[in-house]
C-alpha cells in the first residue's frame, strides 16, 4: 500500500474487510508518514534543536538568578526550576505551544480550496489530521526533545527521573498534551469556515497559549487571581502538567489526578471539535469553476 | 535613475549606498500600500503582535513579584536593557527581517527574479513583503524604555545621555547585520532558517537580562565572539553605572560604533560571497 508523504491523499489501496481495523490501518499508515515526512528535512531540524538549546541556555540561566534570589519558589529547588526550563524547550515543538503541524497544512488547503476535497474523501477529517499530528509529535519529541535536554544535562545539574515509571507516565502525559494541543488548534483552523483565514485568532491564541501553558513561567507563579485560574484551564496541560510529572511533583494519586485532567480536556476539546466540524461542513462553499 | 545603476566602475560607495537604500524605500512604500488595502487584517495584527512581544517584559515583572533584584539588577535596570534590545532588534527587524526568506526564495527561483532587476538583490530581499506591522515590538519596547528612564535614577552626564542614542543606532545595525549574516547561511544550507533565530530572537532574549547571571564564557562570547554585548549591556553598564562582570577596560562601554561598523562589514562579505557561491536552477 503506497503511502503518500505529502499532507492530504489517503493511501489508496482496496477498501479493508473489516471497518475498523482498516481505519485503525489508515491512521497508522498517516502518522507513519507524517513521522517520516518530518524527518525529512534533516537541516531544518537541527538548526530547530540549536534554537531550542540556545534558547534552554539563556531561560536557564534567567530560572537560576531567580531561584538564587528565592530559594524554593514555588516548590521547585534550583535542579528542578533548571529542569523545568530544560523540559518546556523539548516540549514547545512537540506540543507546538506556537501552534503549527498540521495547522499549516489545513490552513493552506483553505486558501487553495483543497479543503473541499479533504471533506469528500472516505476518511473522517478530524481523524485524518489528528493521527498526523501524532506522527509529527513522535518525530519532534525526539528530535526537538531529546537532543537540547542532553545539550542542558551537560552543562546543568538537571533532574531527571530514574524510575522508568515516572517516564511512563511522562510519555503518557505527553501524549494527551498532544491531544488537548491538537483539541485546541482543532478549533481554531475550524474557524477559517467562517473567517476563511484563521490567522488573527491564530495569534491571539498563541499569547494565551505561550502564557498560561506555563512554558514562560510555571503557572504556580502566577499572582492572586490568574494564579487561581491557570491550572483549571486546558493550557496548563500542553507544558505545566507533564512538566510537573517529569519532575516527580505529582505522584502516586496525584499523578493519576493530573493524568485525568488532560485526558479530561482532551475528551472535552475533541468532542467540541466534533460538533463545530459538522456546524462547519453545512457551510462549506466551493468557489470552483 | 538608469544613470546611477549603470557604470558599476565610476559610481562612488556613497552613490551605490544611495540608491540602495532609495530602492528599498520605493520598494517598502509598493508593500506598504499593499497592506494599507486590508486595514482591518493590518490593525488586528499589529495588535497582536504587540501583546506578544509584551508578553516577555510581563513576565520579567512577574519574576519581580518574587524578588526585589536579579542578579543584583532592579526592575528599572531590566526595563532599560529589555527596551534598548527590543528597539533595536525591532528596527532591524522592520529594516531587514525579511531576508529570513531567502531560502525559500531560493527554492522557488525567485531569487533570480531580483537578480536580474535593475536593482540591488540585498535591498530588494530586505524590502520584500515589508510590513508596519512589525513596529509593533519596537513601539512596545519604546514604551518600556520610557518607564524605566523615569523610574531610574541616573547621573545624566553628557556622555551618558548622548550613549542612549548612539547605543539604539548601533544595536540597530548590529542586529541587521546579524539578521544578514545568519540569512545569508541559507545560500549554502537551505533549510537552516531557524539559526539566524538563535542569534536575532534568541540575542535579544540574552540582553533582556543583566550579564551578571550569566556564566563568564558566556558573556565573553558575547563580547568577543557574537558582539552582542554591545548592543546594550557594555554600554548600559557606563549609564547605569554599574561594575562590569568580566573587568574589560572603560573604552568597550563606548566601542559600540566600532563593534557595529565591524559586524556590517562582516555581514557584507558574507553576502557577496553567498550570492557569487549561488547558482540558480533554471527554469
Amino acid at each position: 500500500m503506497p503511502v503518500s508523504a505529502k499532507p492530504g491523499g489517503p493511501p489508496r489501496g482496496r477498501p479493508p474487510r473489516t471497518a475498523t481495523a482498516g481505519a485503525a490501518r489508515v491512521y497508522l499508515a498517516v502518522a507513519a508518514g507524517s513521522f517520516r515526512r518530518y524527518s525529512t528535512y534533516r537541516a531544518a531540524t537541527l538548526a530547530g534543536a540549536f534554537t531550542n538549546t540556545v534558547f534552554g541556555f539563556i531561560l536557564a540561566y534567567s530560572f537560576l538568578a531567580l531561584w538564587q534570589a528565592r530559594p524554593g519558589l514555588g516548590g521547585y529547588d534550583t535542579a528542578q526550576a533548571v529542569t523545568y526550563i530544560w523540559v518546556s524547550q523539548a516540549l514547545l515543538v512537540t506540543v507546538a505551544v506556537w501552534g503549527g503541524g498540521f495547522q499549516d497544512d489545513v490552513q493552506e488547503r483553505f486558501r487553495t480550496g483543497d479543503i473541499a476535497v479533504d471533506l469528500y474523501r472516505p476518511v473522517d477529517f478530524q481523524g485524518w489530521w489528528l493521527a498526523g499530528d501524532l506522527g509529527r509529535a513522535g518525530f519532534h519529541l525526539v528530535a526537538r526533545g531529546a537532543a537540547p535536554m542532553i545539550a542542558g544535562a551537560l552543562v546543568f545539574d538537571l533532574r531527571v527521573p530514574h524510575d522508568p515509571l515516572v517516564w511512563a507516565g511522562f510519555l503518557l502525559s505527553v501524549l494527551l498534551a498532544v491531544l488537548v494541543s491538537f483539541g485546541l488548534r482543532y478549533l481554531v483552523v475550524l474557524t477559517g469556515f467562517w473567517l476563511h483565514d484563521s490567522d488573527g485568532v491564530r495569534s491571539v491564541m498563541l499569547v494565551v497559549s505561550m502564557f498560561f501553558s506555563g512554558m514562560l513561567l510555571p503557572i504556580g507563579l502566577f499572582p492572586g487571581l490568574l494564579g487561581e485560574i491557570a491550572p483549571l484551564l486546558p493550557w496548563a496541560s500542553l507544558v505545566q502538567v507533564p512538566t510537573d510529572v517529569f519532575l516527580e511533583r505529582s505522584t502516586g494519586a496525584g499523578l493519576l489526578g493530573a493524568l485525568g485532567f488532560q485526558a479530561a480536556w482532551a475528551v472535552v476539546l475533541l468532542a467540541l471539535g466534533r460538533i463545530v466540524q459538522l456546524l462547519a461542513t453545512r457551510r462549506v462553499v466551493v468557489q470552483g469553476g | 535613475m538608469a544613470d546611477t545603476v549603470t557604470g558599476a566602475g565610476a559610481e562612488t560607495l556613497l552613490e551605490r549606498a544611495r540608491w540602495s537604500v532609495r530602492a528599498w524605500w520605493l520598494m517598502a512604500g509598493m508593500w506598504t500600500r499593499a497592506v494599507m488595502s486590508y486595514r482591518a487584517s493590518f490593525v488586528l495584527m499589529l495588535g497582536a503582535n504587540i501583546m506578544i512581544t509584551s508578553l516577555d517584559f510581563f513576565v520579567v515583572v512577574l519574576m519581580f513579584q518574587h524578588t526585589d533584584r536579579l542578579g543584583g539588577w532592579t526592575l528599572p535596570e531590566l526595563g532599560f536593557l529589555y527596551g534598548t534590545s527590543g528597539i533595536a532588534l525591532g528596527m532591524a527587524n522592520l529594516f531587514v527581517g525579511s531576508t529570513d526568506a531567502l531560502g525559500a526564495r531560493i527554492r522557488a527561483g525567485t531569487l533570480d527574479t531580483m537578480l536580474i532587476r535593475p536593482a540591488p538583490a540585498l535591498a530588494q530581499l530586505c524590502a520584500e513583503r515589508f510590513s508596519l506591522r512589525r513596529l509593533g515590538r519596537p513601539v512596545q519596547a519604546a514604551a518600556v524604555l520610557a518607564w524605566s528612564l523615569t523610574a531610574l535614577d541616573v547621573a545624566w552626564t553628557w556622555d551618558r545621555v548622548l550613549l542612549v542614542p548612539v547605543l539604539l543606532l548601533c544595536g540597530t545595525v548590529i542586529f541587521s547585520a546579524l539578521f544578514i549574516g545568519f540569512a545569508t547561511l541559507q545560500f549554502w544550507w537551505g533549510e537552516a532558517k531557524e539559526i539566524q533565530n538563535s542569534f536575532t530572537y534568541g540575542g535579544a532574549t540574552l540582553l533582556h537580562y543583566p550579564p551578571t547571571i550569566f556564566a563568564k564564557e558566556l558573556v565573553a562570547g558575547v563580547v568577543f565572539g557574537i558582539p552582542l554585548a554591545f548592543v546594550n549591556w557594555l554600554p548600559a553598564l557606563r549609564i547605569l553605572d554599574r561594575p562590569d562582570p568580566l573587568g574589560l577596560p572603560a573604552a568597550f562601554q563606548y566601542a559600540s560604533p566600532v563593534a557595529a561598523a565591524l559586524c556590517a562589514y562582516v555581514a557584507g562579505l558574507l553576502w557577496r560571497a553567498g550570492l557569487r557561491a549561488y547558482r540558480g536552477t533554471g527554469s
